[in-house]
């Protein structure tokens, strides 16, 4: 099977080894994984802040660069959660008829990271061992509006070695919000600090999520605190093996 | 006490900005247990009500609809709420304007002789500072609803449209009566502060000649209007007096009186989390030798047509004021009501309030939330807020751009300019390069960066960002020696 990766802007820029993990695992199952090198941004940074224009721009980009692909990957909920919610009232003011069609016909095929997995290739066991106790941070994209519902947990559970610490308080926001976490600084520090509470309740040695951004947050603050967890996205998680161990691709 | 020193200010024409003004909150430590504690009560309640609620999305989506068709035809159904409810003996006011209700509402105080009136919670009065302005007037206006005699006898502004003192607990409710009733003697025990608000309450209920309520439903059909409460002091301000004005938003007319089977089962379960509200009250009118014999409907506009003239905006006008949307929300929870600076606080205040200032002022409300999506979720008739939030920050954006201000703060400069990289991968890739080295000057030993000068600086005052690693993902994917995991294939 042939699948495109959109790495997405942060990621490309700020977590490479996400990306690497993303294409050590999609390999590992068989996925003949592609790489389009004009890629950017989805366009969420700017819709989210009011940029319609900017944002449009990007979403046609987007759009028409993947008409020929035959599935896109996408590691992060809150981008695939943009091309579902937002696209279709850009394209729908800002668009024309063409663009329309292309984004219509492109759609059933993008996947956020753990659908692709779960729907498309249909495996839970991607034959990953990660002996540690990790907890699960539901972003609020991935949770609510693409509505990911257990897919991750039944991903992590398959993983060999791995101890699951389930997070109190999972559907509630962890504050980062795009440009809300310097907008609204210490409001989206408050809400930070409530959810680190249960994040560190859990005792875990990582926390994980399917969204960099909300773990960029959590962990800088980890990081500041010497709070001694770490966050890693799930994707590193399922791509390491006893053989190649997360290190492998750090 | 530990309230914020200052009175916080719920004009939104003054209002200092969201960000401002949640901090004397942000850093209250008793207002903040109070209000996640009140909340979480309410939303354990309501969680375990709408769960019993086999059909609850079913219920939502007919609360929903019935809404939505109500303000595509919203005059016809208003003509025939005032021609019906005039046939019952009531008179309707159209007003068009806070100036104008409170203009209406003070005539007929003023032709009634009255001095003192008493009112039921009403959040439309609110909106138009009505209280103020009837003092002003010479009448002494009395709050019935308990917590609005906490908020009024202890001088401080409501922080909920459901539970307007819910940023108050039991001990401070106390210094205040105590204070303000002049009874040291009183304990915290709640009956015993109920008891001392019942016989504060009894004399003005028997002897004030006049109330002001707002209304929950108004029904077109039969020119009725409906008020549910918890406590039965609206059942008194109803019944008692002589005159009787009901202050009314223009969108709050329903159809049908059948419609309220579907509209009092979600209102209460997303309310206050009980299966049906203690007190419902259902009038038509006047009945001779029964209730107020003088009864107003003033029917207030205040820049709600303005909003229902826009097709997606349009949704707010469903809103039936359960206050779901703020119990849910995880700013909400952080900051409590008073950092909106508006009457109408959480998400619905964050879309309702700069719409009814027609984006003239709260233009920084639509920017306080995560768009987590809590509140459209939970939503009763599915106002879908986070959709209006991102439209109402598209709205703020042209209008700094049009008028040329803002445009040139730093995130929003950067804004601009990430907008052009983002158009060309070559751009973006000499961005990136270029950002790498630059971030290396504010990157220590640990790999990590600790603090950033402008925009940065807000994410740096209380996280530290990992510094940028040598590679991009790109700059590896495009120079990788071969795939990996293909031996064998």
């Amino acid at each position: 099977m042939r699948a495109s990766l959109f790495i997405t802007c942060y990621n490309d820029t700020l977590f490479p080894e996400t990306g690497r993990a993303v294409v050590f695992l999609l390999e590992r199952l068989g996925v003949d994984l592609e790489f389009h090198p004009k890629q950017t941004c989805c366009g969420q940074m700017h819709a989210n802040t009011g940029f319609r224009t900017e944002a449009f721009s990007q979403a046609k980009r987007l759009v028409q660069m993947y008409a020929d692909a035959e599935n896109v990957v996408i590691p992060s909920s809150s981008c695939v959660a943009m091309m579902r919610d937002q696209y279709p009232g850009l394209f729908d003011e800002l668009g024309n008829q063409s663009l329309r069609s292309d984004f219509a016909a492109l759609l059933p095929r993008v996947y956020e990271l753990s659908e692709f997995l779960i729907d498309k290739l249909g495996v839970e066991d991607v034959g990953a061992y990660f002996p540690h106790r990790v907890t699960y941070h539901a972003s609020c994209h991935g949770l609510r509006a693409i509505q990911l519902g257990d897919r991750p947990f039944r991903l992590l559970q398959k993983v060999r070695g791995l101890d699951f610490a389930p997070l109190p308080n999972l559907d509630r926001c962890c504050g980062f919000g795009g440009t809300f976490s310097v907008k609204n600084a210490e409001v989206s520090s408050a809400m930070m600090t409530a959810k680190l509470q249960d994040v560190l309740s859990t005792k875990a040695e990582f926390c994980t999520a399917l969204d960099n951004s909300c773990l960029m947050h959590l962990g800088g603050a980890m990081h500041r605190e010497f709070a001694g967890m770490k966050t890693i996205h799930m994707a590193q998680i399922l791509a390491s093996t006893e053989k190649s161990p997360m290190e492998a691709f750090a | 006490m530990s309230q914020a020193t200052e009175r916080p200010v719920l004009d939104p024409t003054i209002a200092l900005p969201f960000h401002q003004a949640a901090l004397p909150v942000l850093r209250d430590a008793q207002l903040r247990k109070n209000v996640a504690h009140a909340i979480d009560v309410i939303q354990t309640k309501r969680g375990r009500l709408v769960a019993e609620k086999t059909d609850w999305q079913e219920l939502r989506s007919a609360a929903a609809e019935i809404r939505a068709h109500v303000l595509e035809n919203l005059g016809t159904y208003l003509e025939q709420f005032e021609a019906r409810c005039t046939a019952a003996g009531g008179h309707v006011h159209w007003a068009s304007d806070a100036a104008e209700a409170r203009e209406i509402i003070r005539g007929i105080l003023r032709s009634e002789k009255a001095s003192e009136v008493i009112k039921i919670k009403t959040m439309t009065s609110a909106e138009i500072q009505l209280n103020p302005y009837l003092e002003a007037d010479g009448v002494n206006v009395f709050e019935t609803d308990l917590a609005e005699i906490i908020l009024q006898l202890g001088n401080q502004e409501p922080s909920h449209i459901v539970v307007p003192a819910l940023h108050i607990n039991r001990s401070q409710v106390r210094e205040i009566f105590a204070k303000s009733m002049g009874r040291p003697e009183l304990s915290d025990d709640p009956q015993t502060l109920t008891d001392a608000a019942r016989r504060y309450l009894r004399r003005k209920f028997l002897d004030i000649p006049a109330a002001i309520s707002g209304a929950n439903f108004l029904i077109a059909e039969t020119g009725g209007v409906a008020i549910v409460e918890s406590e039965g002091n609206g059942r008194m301000c109803l019944t008692l007096p002589k005159t009787l004005i009901a202050l009314a938003g223009i969108e709050k007319v329903l159809p049908r009186f059948t419609d309220l089977e579907v509209m009092l089962q979600v209102l209460a379960r997303s309310a206050t989390g009980e299966r049906m509200n203690p007190y419902t009250s259902l009038w038509n009118g006047v009945t001779p030798g029964d209730g107020p014999q003088n009864f107003h409907v003033v029917l207030l506009d205040n820049g709600r047509s303005s909003i229902l003239g826009k097709a997606k905006e349009r949704q707010t006008l469903r809103c039936i004021r359960c206050a779901a949307c703020m119990n849910a929300c995880p700013v909400y929870r952080q900051t409590g009501g008073h950092a909106y600076g508006s009457v109408y606080p959480g998400p619905i205040g964050a879309i309702l309030t700069p719409q009814l200032m027609q984006l003239q002022h709260a233009q920084s409300l639509p920017y306080a939330s995560s768009l987590c999506g809590a509140c459209y979720e939970v939503c009763p008739v599915k106002i879908n807020i986070p959709e209006i939030l991102i439209d109402l920050r598209a709205q703020v954006v042209d209008q700094e751009r049009h008028k040329g201000s803002g445009i040139f703060s730093p995130l929003n400069v950067g804004l601009r300019i990430a907008g052009v990289l983002f158009s060309s991968a070559g751009l973006f890739h000499a961005a990136q390069r270029i950002g790498r080295i630059g971030a290396r000057l504010f990157t220590r030993k640990d790999g990590w960066i600790h603090s950033l000068p402008s925009v940065g600086g807000k994410w740096t005052q209380t996280r530290d960002l990992r510094g940028f690693p040598k590679q991009t993902f790109r700059e590896w994917f495009e120079n990788r020696p071969a795939k990996i995991g293909t031996e064998g294939k």
